[in-house]
């Protein structure tokens, strides 16, 4: 039994795990830097250690920081959130060490899913279609490898996810430059500074399935569409995706959870598939082995709470259902207001707010770290709070949010509500299974009617 | 022990019967506001004042100030033609675009309008810094890797004449 676990995170998904630990009578101490020592999760934690410096490396990133401050807080299990050391093999093997249960997946499966390159390797063994693709050692290979892909192609940061570390190249010219940049921003944001290439598919859909594991049987919670993305960066996630062909999205359960087993997967997982809306086929990506920011969506319509499964199998309980006895009901949306300005190129908005005003009600749930006071640190993501909605249908689902959307007030920083609510207005998405060509055709779109 | 979701649920619940519009409610540990926002919405703000409880600390460096920011402190000349290069925004100012490389430009280097001369990370984004102005680096201020503010001055040039 765990009795009290580290928060090794920050912002939002920190306040989010405290709140199911509450409510399972498990005690939390949250790690935080020193930017987030006054942070709202600080706040609601049992009790809070102080990691380090601002910057992610002096921090949040530090394996022997996190390991100490779990000894020091007498955690017997340590939550790594998502983003920053979340699919980090060595805090899972220093966990092991000093006797604190990891709560994710095995080290060796973070091995095999963490990096991307072998991650591809399991997915061809596992029976998955995957992108034309590969590493390549040096500029010269780069570009040979990039020639034999053919253009544009993506850079990938190895040990990226979760959209993070990606970029685009749509001509040989560019590959160099964008090649170092990728690699200073992997290294800077992952500690691996790794990257590899793939071929850039221009219109296809990002649906991904999520999957829980107990290292013996795996089943599937069903699948979001997370195309609404800017730069590689989700903004809109809903659940589950519209308008996807019953067969294909069998499928893509059935091949979710095939590559589940051939893990022998235990935790949280999402498989993140590349649709590819005219030929009614799918590509595998990644899998990112750990809770993801838009898992509530799925909560919302499978009625389970993600981070008590996640604490359960990693206490060593089976699955405490089948996936027959999985039930899906409705609609759900989530958007992330994010403290950016979306009307100057979305150019980060670090601050202090002032007000924080969200909506309650039914159908509606808010996961977020800001209140009155927040600073918003310019250290870290931009995430300011997910506002998640449910509806019968997607049509009252996108309605609700709306509503919702409309009552949403954080000021003091610059926030991207009215993009959401315009975007809830758009036919396109309105009329439901857009790719990811579509969400930066709205912004323009949308910018020249002022 | 705090606020929580569910006791915002049930004191909801309560006003939706009401006929109260607003609702606040005041404590040593928590600030709580609804307003009711019809079709059954309210709209709700919520402090939780209970400070931190501080445990302790693993950093390796106590807790130290920081280092200051290079903000309106870069020096400003009496009158010259040199044209200062302002950091966008706020965040980390970095002279190469990966640790290890040679920096973007150096004192004495030739610039164009176009060209990157430092990066400024930013909620984890990498943030090109155009020079502006064509012409030769004089000065560079910050310290690579040190924090700057928004229009911190980060490089001064001596431009070129139009051509």
């Amino acid at each position: 039994m765990i009795h009290r676990i580290l928060i090794a995170n920050r912002g939002e998904i920190a306040v989010r795990v405290i709140r199911t630990c509450r409510r399972l009578g498990i005690e939390t101490v949250l790690a935080a830097s020193e930017a987030d020592l006054d942070s709202l999760p600080a706040r609601l934690a049992d009790a809070v250690i102080c990691l380090g410096g601002p910057r992610s490396p002096d921090s949040y990133l530090k394996v022997a920081a996190v390991i100490a401050a779990a000894k020091m807080g007498k955690a017997d299990a340590i939550h790594p959130g998502y983003g920053f050391l979340s699919e980090n093999r060595d805090l899972a093997l220093a966990s092991a060490a000093a006797g604190i249960i990891f709560i994710g997946p095995t080290e060796a499966q973070l091995d095999a899913v963490g990096d991307k390159l072998k991650a591809r390797g399991h997915a061809v063994a596992a029976g998955l279609p995957v992108v034309p693709g590969g590493q390549a050692a040096t500029l010269d290979e780069a570009q040979d490898l990039a020639r034999s892909i053919g253009w544009p192609v993506l850079v990938k940061a190895v040990g990226g996810g979760g959209g993070r570390g990606m970029k685009l190249v749509e001509e040989p010219d560019r590959l160099v430059e964008t090649l170092e940049l990728a690699v200073a921003e992997a290294a800077a944001a992952f500690g691996d500074p790794r990257v590899y290439l793939e071929r850039y598919v221009a219109s296809g859909r990002h649906v991904e399935v999520q999957l829980l594991g107990d290292g013996h049987e795996v089943v599937h919670l069903g699948d979001r569409d997370c195309s609404i993305q800017r730069r590689y960066q989700k903004l809109v996630e809903e659940a589950p995706a519209p308008n996807l062909a019953d067969g294909l999205r069998a499928e893509m359960h059935r091949a979710a959870v095939a590559f589940g087993r051939h893990l022998g997967y235990r935790g949280l997982g999402t498989v993140e598939f590349l649709v590819d809306c005219q030929r009614n086929s799918f590509y595998f990506l990644e899998m990112n082995a750990r809770i993801q920011v838009e898992h509530p969506v799925t909560e919302a319509i499978c009625g389970l709470d993600l981070v008590a499964e996640q604490i359960a199998v990693a206490e060593g309980r089976r699955l405490a259902m089948t996936q027959e006895q999985i039930r899906f009901s409705g609609h759900a949306i989530e958007c992330r207001i994010n403290a950016e300005d979306w009307t100057r190129d979305f150019r980060p908005s670090p601050g202090t707010v002032t007000v924080a005003e969200f909506p309650s009600g039914p159908g509606i749930r808010v996961d977020t770290h800001m209140q009155a006071g927040a600073r918003v640190p310019p250290h870290y993501d931009s995430l300011l709070a997910k506002l998640i909605v449910h509806g019968t249908d997607r049509a009252a689902a996108i309605e609700r949010m709306g509503k919702a959307l409309a009552l949403c007030r954080i000021d003091g920083v610059a926030t991207n509500t009215a993009m959401h609510a315009g975007l809830m207005r758009a036919g396109p998405f309105l009329a439901g299974g857009v790719d990811t060509a579509y969400f930066p055709k709205f912004l323009s779109e949308g910018a020249s009617h002022g | 022990m705090n606020l929580t979701n569910d006791d915002v649920q049930e004191i909801l619940h309560l006003l939706d019967a009401s006929s109260s519009n607003e609702f606040h409610l005041h404590t040593e540990r928590f600030k709580l506001a609804l307003r009711r926002a019809g079709d059954g919405l309210w709209a709700q703000s919520t402090e939780i004042l209970s400070p931190p409880k501080l445990a302790g600390s693993v950093s390796e460096a106590p807790l130290a100030p920081l280092p200051a920011a290079a903000a309106s402190t870069a020096p400003t000349l009496a009158v010259d033609s040199l044209m200062d290069v302002r950091a966008p925004l706020v965040g980390h100012f970095y002279r190469a675009p990966k640790p290890g490389a040679p920096p973007f430009v150096e004192p004495g280097s030739r610039v164009e309008e176009t060209t990157v001369v430092a990066i400024i990370e930013t909620m984890k984004l990498m943030n090109s810094v155009y020079a502006g102005v064509a012409g030769r680096v004089v000065e560079i201020f910050p310290e690579n890797g040190q924090f700057v503010e928004q229009d911190a001055v980060l490089m001064r040039v001596d431009p070129e004449p139009p051509q």
